[in-house]
């Protein structure tokens, strides 16, 4: 149904029409879904600087870094999007839906899996880093329903970069991975967030991030295909090597 | 003629006194009565409800907030109405909806620093004491620097009565305040208690404005002031303007990059457009029974004081 937050009934009962027409400024837009906030190129772009000054200040702010994101995507998320149109696999994800959260995996199965299967990794991921890909934040500020999805996909596919790439969720771990995505997605977040990124690391670790890491996690980057094309519920019983070769990311180092 | 009007009009009159029987049991169904949350339209406890949510959320980022929706004015306009009240010592304060304790850690400020000249001129008045007659009285003063002046802060949420316990800790305050879990439309105290009621940005949350008021008069002895600062109508049309593209552009951004919620700002914003004007606010005042109700804008309207007496 229509948020809009303006209303037509309550400036009859107030007799202060005026004062509530003139200002109908940026809620000219309909709620797409649930957890939708409508803004206006002005508060895009204010959100955009806020949430890039906020992350960098706060690293723990993984929402600023979330609205970020989705403030900066319009270019690279259409993008996406198409080549997940054009993919037969991703095609699919777009019609499905599928989502990866707790309630939708069944843990039990994924643990009683092989070792070096997809699904035995990730559950192994996900504990020995203490994380749940529940804690993944909602999109907001995406004004279109299918690209909200997108941006969704992103978010939850990104364990299942870290358990791919091998890499763990500690300061160094997640640049590395954000290397990659920045390569596979162009996202301007990922972009930032690969290049700002390192200011929190040691003189050492940013040794190990320029000479190895960053440069196998961009050449794996263009190798790959799509990593939205691949629908990772319907292949945790394939081997992460498997995948690795098939998706076309290089063994880390 | 006229013989046929009465008839009509008695039946009128008698209507009247039925609809104005029906409006005082309305309130107690008033939970399906319909008032407005920001822009959005809601029954009167679903709007109570979202409100309490509302500063539950942003409680422990509100002070933060204010600075930098303002950019610290709104200290000066705190500051403004603590000096307006001028309270002398001895003076019993309720501030109401008063969560993070900023009306009364000015008011405390206030009557110390008065309290402190008039120490120094009752010295000076005794120039003639021996020493140890002035140190005696400096013993008498020491327990009593805020000479008797209290505070009660009153509000409807725990959290940001929270928030003020803890402000007060680490600033300091503790003689003459106490904090008090209460609804302004139903405050839990006596008649004619009170020498001051205050209310700072709060009166616009409450659900019931003309409850409130009555309750206030009722609590205020009689010579008591009714103070009322709150965000009110700019009439200039140039900054009413560059006002709203303030508010609904930078606000709700704010809201979300300091405090994470952008929803507690956008409505924060959309209950300042609802709030009645100066004019209406103060015909309201003297509806409670308040008498030299007054009215001084701050900042040509983003604010206002509103004062009353009950005499």
């Amino acid at each position: 149904g229509r948020a809009r937050l303006s209303h037509a009934e309550p400036r009859a009962r107030d007799g202060r029409s005026e004062e509530e027409e003139e200002e109908e400024e940026e809620e000219g837009q309909y709620q797409l879904y649930p957890g939708h906030i409508p803004t206006s190129p002005l508060q895009k772009a204010l959100l955009a600087a806020g949430s890039a000054a906020m992350a960098l200040c706060d690293p723990y702010r993984h929402d600023m870094v979330a609205v970020l994101g989705e403030t900066t995507g319009c270019l690279a998320l259409p993008n996406l999007r198409d080549k997940m149109k054009h993919h037969p696999e991703g095609y699919r994800i777009l019609q499905e839906r599928p989502r990866i959260r707790l309630s939708t995996l069944d843990m039990g199965r994924l643990r009683a899996l092989p070792d070096g299967s997809l699904g035995r990794e990730y559950v192994r991921f996900l504990e020995d880093n203490k994380v749940s890909p529940d804690t993944r934040m909602p999109p907001k500020f995406v004004d279109d329903e299918e690209l909200a999805y997108v941006i969704q996909r992103y978010r939850e596919v990104h364990d299942l970069m870290h358990t791919l790439l091998g890499m763990p969720t500690n300061m160094l771990g997640e640049v590395v991975v954000k290397w990659f995505e920045a390569v596979q997605t162009g996202l301007p977040m990922c972009v930032l967030g690969a290049a700002f990124g390192p200011i929190h690391l040691s003189a050492r670790k940013l040794q190990v991030l320029a000479t190895e890491l960053v440069p196998w996690a961009i050449r794996s980057g263009r190798n790959a295909s799509c990593i939205l094309n691949v629908y990772y519920e319907q292949r945790w019983e394939q081997p992460v090597e498997s995948l690795r070769e098939e998706i076309g990311i290089f063994p880390p180092p | 003629a006229a013989a046929g009007l009465c008839p009509g009009r008695a039946l009128l009159a008698r209507r009247r006194g039925a609809l104005r029987a029906l409006r005082c049991s309305v309130r107690g169904l008033a939970a399906g009565r319909e008032t407005h949350f920001g822009f959005q339209t809601v029954t009167e406890a679903e709007r109570r409800e979202k409100i309490y949510q509302v500063f539950e959320n942003v409680a422990k980022k509100y002070d933060v907030m204010n600075d930098s929706m303002t950019l610290g004015i709104h200290r000066v306009w705190k500051d403004i109405l603590v000096h307006k009240m001028n309270p002398s010592p001895g003076t019993l304060l309720l501030d109401v909806a008063g969560g993070t304790g900023d009306i009364a850690f000015r008011f405390i400020n206030y009557v110390r620093s008065v309290r402190e000249r008039q120490l120094q001129q009752k010295l000076r008045h005794h120039q003639n004491l021996s020493w140890q007659e002035i140190s005696e009285s400096y013993q008498e003063d020491k327990f009593n620097l805020l000479g008797d002046s209290q505070v009660v802060v009153c509000d409807i949420n725990k959290e940001m009565l929270k928030v003020g316990k803890q402000k007060a800790q680490h600033l300091g305050y503790s003689e003459g305040l106490s904090w008090v879990l209460g609804n302004a439309e139903e405050l839990p105290f006596d008649d004619d208690k009170f020498d001051v009621y205050t209310i700072a940005f709060g009166i616009r949350n409450v659900t019931r404005i003309d409850l409130a008021l009555e309750e206030a008069y009722r609590v205020l002895k009689p010579g008591g002031r009714f103070l009322c600062l709150e965000f009110s109508h700019v009439s200039n049309p140039l900054l009413s303007r560059l006002y709203d593209l303030y508010s609904f552009q930078v606000i709700p951004v704010l809201g979300e990059v300091i405090a994470g919620d952008w929803k507690s700002y956008q409505y924060l914003v959309e209950s300042i457009r609802r709030f009645p004007p100066q004019e209406e606010l103060k015909a309201m005042i003297e509806d409670a029974g308040f008498l030299k109700v007054d009215y001084q804008n701050l900042n040509l309207g983003i604010v206002a004081i509103h004062s009353g007496f009950k005499l």
